[in-house]
C-alpha cells in the first residue's frame, strides 16, 4: 500500500529542507529531467506550427470551461446513450462512496487499476481497503511506488526519484516470482509482466482515470504507453473511469487536437504507445458495465477564480515539473501533494483550499520555463504571484491560519510590500513594459536579440548541484552569482529589469511566508540561481 | 440535493463568480477553434515513406511490399511460430489470412494466452506519427484479439496513411456511424510495441501489450 499524503502538508520550505537533503534523489531527478528536456526539445521541434497549437489548445481548453455545465450536461446525455452510467461526486468523500459501493456490487473484493493521478487524489486504494477491498496497480511507477510503501514525486514518471538498482531492490523483496531479477530496465518490465499477466486475465473489475472526455459523443481518451491501461479497459466485465469535470473538452476535434500536444510534451515522444477512446460500452467487445464518476473535488473553487481558473486548462503532462530548477532541487515529495512542481504550486492550494497549502504559490522562483514550455499555454508565474496575494489578503482578514507568530510578521512584510501603491505600481509598469518588447504584434513571445536562449530554447541550462551552495555563492560575491551557462543577459529580469521591478517588490516577492532561515537555504529561498528571481514581464500583470 | 444538482450549482456559481472577478473588460474572450489549414492533397509515396520511417523509429518491424506480397510477407513474420497458434479475425482478406488460422473473433479472453501472435488490418494509419489505428471491425477483431497475443502483424495499405493525427480525427469522426450511441465503435492508436520510460526515463520495449508489432505497408500494384 503507498502512503497517504500529509492531510494538512507542513509546508513546502520544511518539506524541501529534507528533501534536499538527499543527495541520490537530485542526482537521479536531475538524470531523468535533463533525458526528458532534451527529448522533448527535439519532438517539438519537428511539429512546424506547434505555437499555433499550443494557442489552439488552449483554446479548445478554455472553451470547454467556460461552459463547464453545459458540457457535463452533453457529456452525460451521450455516455448514457451509448449504455454508460454517469455518476457525481461533489467531494472525495462522495467519490469514494461512489466507486467503493460500484466494486462491492459487482461481488469482487479486488480491482485492477490503470494510473490515475485523480484517483491518488482522492485516495481511492485506501478507501478500498478500508472496504475490504484490494487494488493493485498496475503501472509499473506505479507499482514501484506502491511496492515500496512510497509517495508519488512526478505525475508522468511516479517513480521517478528511484534509479534501476532502488527499483531492483524493491522488486527482490516484495514482487511475488521476482526472484534475483538484475537492475537491468528490460528484465525489471518483464518481471512485472510476468506478475501481472495472470491478475489481468482473473479480476473483473478494473479502474481508470481519463485524459480527456468528448461532450459532444460521449467518448472516453485513456493515453498510456506500457499497455496496462487497454488491458484494464478492456478485459474485466466492470469499469469504472474516474474522471474530474475539467477534463472534457468540446468537440471530437479538440481532442484530436490535445493528442498532438500530449504525447511530445510529456514523454517526449510523437505519439505514445498506446491511446484507447471509448464510447460507452461496445457488445462483444471489453466491458459489459462502464461507470462514469465525474469529480469536483475542489476543482469549481479554481473555476471561480478569473485568473486561477487558467490552471484547469493542465492536461498534466509533466513538461513543467521537467523544467522547472525549483522541483529539480528538491524532488516532487517536497511538495507533499499528488500534484508537485509549478502545475501543483497553483492547483494544490486551489483544489485544497489556499489555507491548507499556504506556502506552495511561493515554491517557485518565477523564472518562466514552466510557461514556455506549457502546450496549454498556463502562464503559472502570473498564477503564482495571484494566488501569493491571494494567501497574503485572505490569511491578514481572517488573522489566523498558519501564519501565527513570525509566520505572520513575514506575511504582513509580503502584504505590506505588494500594498505600497507606488511600489506595486512601478512593478507593474515595469512588467508591461517587459510585456510589450517581448510581444510581437501576434501576441506570443517574440524574439529579442541576445535573448534568444530564453524565448525560444525549450531547455534550461543543465542542474546546478544545490541551492545551498548556490546561496553561499550569492553571500560570497554579494547578491549575483553566476550560474552555470547562463549568462546574465538570457534571464529575463534583464529585459524589462532594472529600476523599481528589479528591486523593490521583488525581493519580497520571493520570500515564502515565514521566509524562514535555511528553508531552502535561506530567506529569498526559492530564487531562481542567478540573484534576479523575479520575471517582471510576469511579475504582478493584470493582478492588481 | 443530489450529487449531480451539487456539482452543477457549484459550476454555474463559479462561472457567474469568475465572471464578476474578471474586471469591467469582462473575462478574456476565448478565441474560435483556429484549425491549421491543411493541403488538399499529400503525397502518397512521400506519407508512405515518413510513416514507415517512423513505425520503424518506434523499434517495430516494417515490411514494404506490393499487393501480391502480402501472404508471403504475412508467413514470413510468423515463420517461427507453430501455424495452431496464429489467429485473425473473421473479416481479414482472405488473401492476407496464414493457413489454419484460429478465428480470432469468436476466441474468448481465457483463450487468448494460447495464442501467439495476431493478423490484423486496420482502420488507418498517421504518417507523422507512425501511428496504426484500429476501430476494431470485421478485419481487426475486437480489442482483445490484438491486446494479449504477443505478435501483432497489422497490414496497412498506402491510400490509409492520414498525414497526423488531427486527420486521423478528421477521418474518423464518430459522427459518420449515427447519433451517440451504442454503434459507436472504440478506437486504438497503436505507435510501436507497448512500452515503458518508468524506469530511469529508459525506453523498454515490451511490457503488457504485444511485445512485437510488424506492419506490412502495401503500396500500390
Ligand atoms: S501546467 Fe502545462 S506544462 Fe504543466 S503539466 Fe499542466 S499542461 Fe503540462
Amino acid at each position: 500500500m503507498s502512503a497517504r499524503w500529509p492531510e494538512v502538508p507542513q509546508d513546502f520550505p520544511k518539506a524541501a529542507k529534507v528533501t534536499l537533503q538527499d543527495e541520490q534523489l537530485r542526482a537521479n531527478l536531475g538524470h531523468a529531467t535533463t533525458a526528458i528536456r532534451a527529448k522533448r526539445g527535439g519532438v517539438v521541434a519537428e511539429v512546424d506550427d506547434w505555437e499555433d497549437l499550443r494557442d489552439e489548445g488552449a483554446a479548445a481548453r478554455d472553451r470547454a470551461l467556460r461552459a463547464l455545465d453545459e458540457r457535463l450536461v452533453e457529456l452525460e446525455a451521450n455516455v448514457q446513450a451509448a449504455g454508460g452510467v454517469v455518476h457525481w461526486a461533489p467531494d472525495k468523500a462522495a467519490a469514494q462512496r461512489i466507486v467503493v459501493d460500484l466494486v462491492a456490487a459487482t461481488g469482487s473484493d479486488e480491482v485492477i487499476k490503470v494510473k490515475s493521478l485523480l484517483t491518488d487524489e482522492l485516495e481511492l486504494n485506501p478507501a478500498l481497503a478500508d472496504a475490504g477491498i484490494e487494488a493493485h496497480e498496475t503501472d509499473l511507477a506505479e507499482l514501484i511506488v506502491q511496492l515500496g510503501g512510497d509517495r508519488q514525486s512526478h505525475i508522468l514518471v511516479p517513480a521517478i526519484h528511484r534509479n534501476r538498482r532502488e527499483i531492483r531492490d524493491i522488486f527482490r523483496e516484495h514482487l511475488p516470482g521476482a526472484g534475483d531479477v538484475s537492475d537491468d530496465p528490460a528484465a525489471l518490465a518483464e518481471a512485472a509482466r510476468r506478475h501481472l499477466r495472470e491478475t489481468f486475465l482473473r479480476v473483473p473489475v478494473a479502474i481508470s482515470g481519463a485524459n480527456a472526455a468528448v461532450a459532444a459523443t460521449g467518448t472516453v481518451a485513456v493515453v498510456e504507453s506500457e499497455g496496462n491501461g487497454r488491458m484494464c479497459l478492456t478485459l474485466p466485465r466492470t469499469l469504472i473511469t474516474v474522471m474530474g469535470i475539467e477534463k472534457v473538452l468540446e468537440t471530437w476535434e479538440d481532442l484530436g487536437t490535445i493528442l498532438r500536444l500530449l504525447p511530445r510534451s510529456s514523454t517526449g515522444e510523437r505519439m505514445n504507445p498506446y491511446t484507447s477512446l471509448w464510447t460507452g460500452v461496445t457488445p462483444g467487445d471489453g466491458p459489459e458495465e462502464f461507470h462514469l464518476v465525474l469529480v469536483d473535488a475542489g476543482r469549481t473553487n479554481a473555476l471561480a477564480d478569473p485568473v486561477g481558473r487558467d490552471a484547469l486548462r493542465c492536461i498534466r503532462c509533466s513538461a513543467c515539473l521537467n523544467v522547472c530548477p525549483v522541483y529539480e532541487r528538491t524532488g516532487g515529495q517536497a511538495y507533499e501533494s499528488i500534484y508537485p512542481g509549478p502545475i501543483g504550486a497553483i492547483l494544490t492550494p486551489q483544489l485544497q483550499g489556499l489555507d491548507t497549502a499556504p506556502t506552495l504559490p511561493w515554491a517557485s522562483s518565477l523564472c518562466g520555463a514552466c510557461y514556455e514550455v506549457c502546450p496549454v499555454k498556463i502562464d503559472i508565474p502570473k498564477i503564482l504571484v495571484h494566488l501569493r496575494g491571494r494567501v497574503t489578503a485572505e490569511t491578514d482578514a481572517s488573522g489566523k491560519g498558519h501564519h501565527a507568530g513570525v509566520e505572520r510578521l513575514a506575511m504582513r512584510s509580503v502584504a505590506r510590500v505588494m500594498d505600497s501603491r507606488p511600489a506595486y505600481e512601478a512593478a507593474q509598469r515595469a512588467g508591461r513594459l517587459g510585456l510589450s518588447l517581448l510581444q510581437h504584434g501576434n501576441g506570443r513571445p517574440g524574439r529579442l536579440p541576445g535573448l534568444k536562449g530564453w524565448t525560444a530554447s525549450r531547455d534550461l541550462p543543465p542542474p546546478e548541484p544545490s541551492f545551498r551552495s548556490w546561496w553561499r555563492e550569492r553571500e560570497a560575491t554579494g547578491g549575483a552569482p553566476s550560474v552555470g551557462g547562463a549568462s546574465p543577459v538570457e534571464r529575463p529580469a534583464a529585459v524589462g529589469g532594472a529600476g523599481a521591478a528589479g528591486s523593490v517588490p521583488l525581493e519580497v516577492v520571493v520570500h515564502p511566508p515565514g521566509g524562514r532561515p535555511g528553508v531552502v537555504g535561506g530567506p529569498g529561498v526559492v530564487g531562481r540561481p542567478g540573484g534576479a528571481p523575479t520575471d517582471p514581464t510576469r511579475t504582478a500583470g493584470d493582478d492588481a | 440535493m443530489s450529487g449531480r444538482d451539487q456539482v452543477l450549482a457549484k459550476v454555474r456559481a463559479a462561472l457567474q463568480t469568475a465572471e464578476r472577478g474578471a474586471g469591467p473588460d469582462g473575462p478574456r474572450p476565448v478565441p474560435a477553434p483556429g484549425r491549421r489549414t491543411r493541403p488538399d492533397a499529400w503525397d502518397a509515396d512521400e506519407l508512405a515513406d515518413r510513416f514507415a520511417e517512423r513505425v520503424d523509429d518506434y523499434r517495430a518491424t516494417v515490411v514494404r511490399t506490393g499487393p501480391d506480397g502480402v501472404g508471403a510477407a504475412v508467413a514470413a513474420a510468423l515463420a517461427d511460430l507453430d501455424p495452431g497458434t496464429v489467429a485473425a479475425p473473421a473479416g481479414l482478406p482472405a488473401a492476407w489470412r496464414p493457413d489454419d488460422a484460429l478465428d480470432g473473433s469468436v476466441l474468448r479472453t481465457a483463450e487468448l494466452p494460447a495464442v501467439s501472435a495476431v493478423v490484423t488490418a486496420c482502420r488507418l494509419a498517421i504518417a507523422e506519427t507512425g501511428t496504426i489505428v484500429l476501430d476494431h471491425a470485421d478485419d481487426q477483431g475486437p480489442r482483445r484479439l490484438t491486446l494479449v497475443p504477443d505478435r501483432h502483424v497489422c497490414v496497412v495499405r498506402t491510400e490509409q496513411i492520414v498525414d497526423d493525427v488531427d486527420d486521423a480525427f478528421a477521418a474518423m469522426s464518430p459522427a459518420d456511424h449515427g447519433p451517440p450511441g451504442p454503434g459507436t465503435p472504440p478506437l486504438t492508436f497503436v505507435s510501436g510495441p507497448s512500452a515503458t520510460s518508468d524506469i530511469e526515463l529508459q525506453r523498454v520495449e515490451g511490457v503488457h501489450g504485444p511485445r512485437t508489432l510488424v506492419v506490412i505497408v502495401v503500396g500500390p500494384g
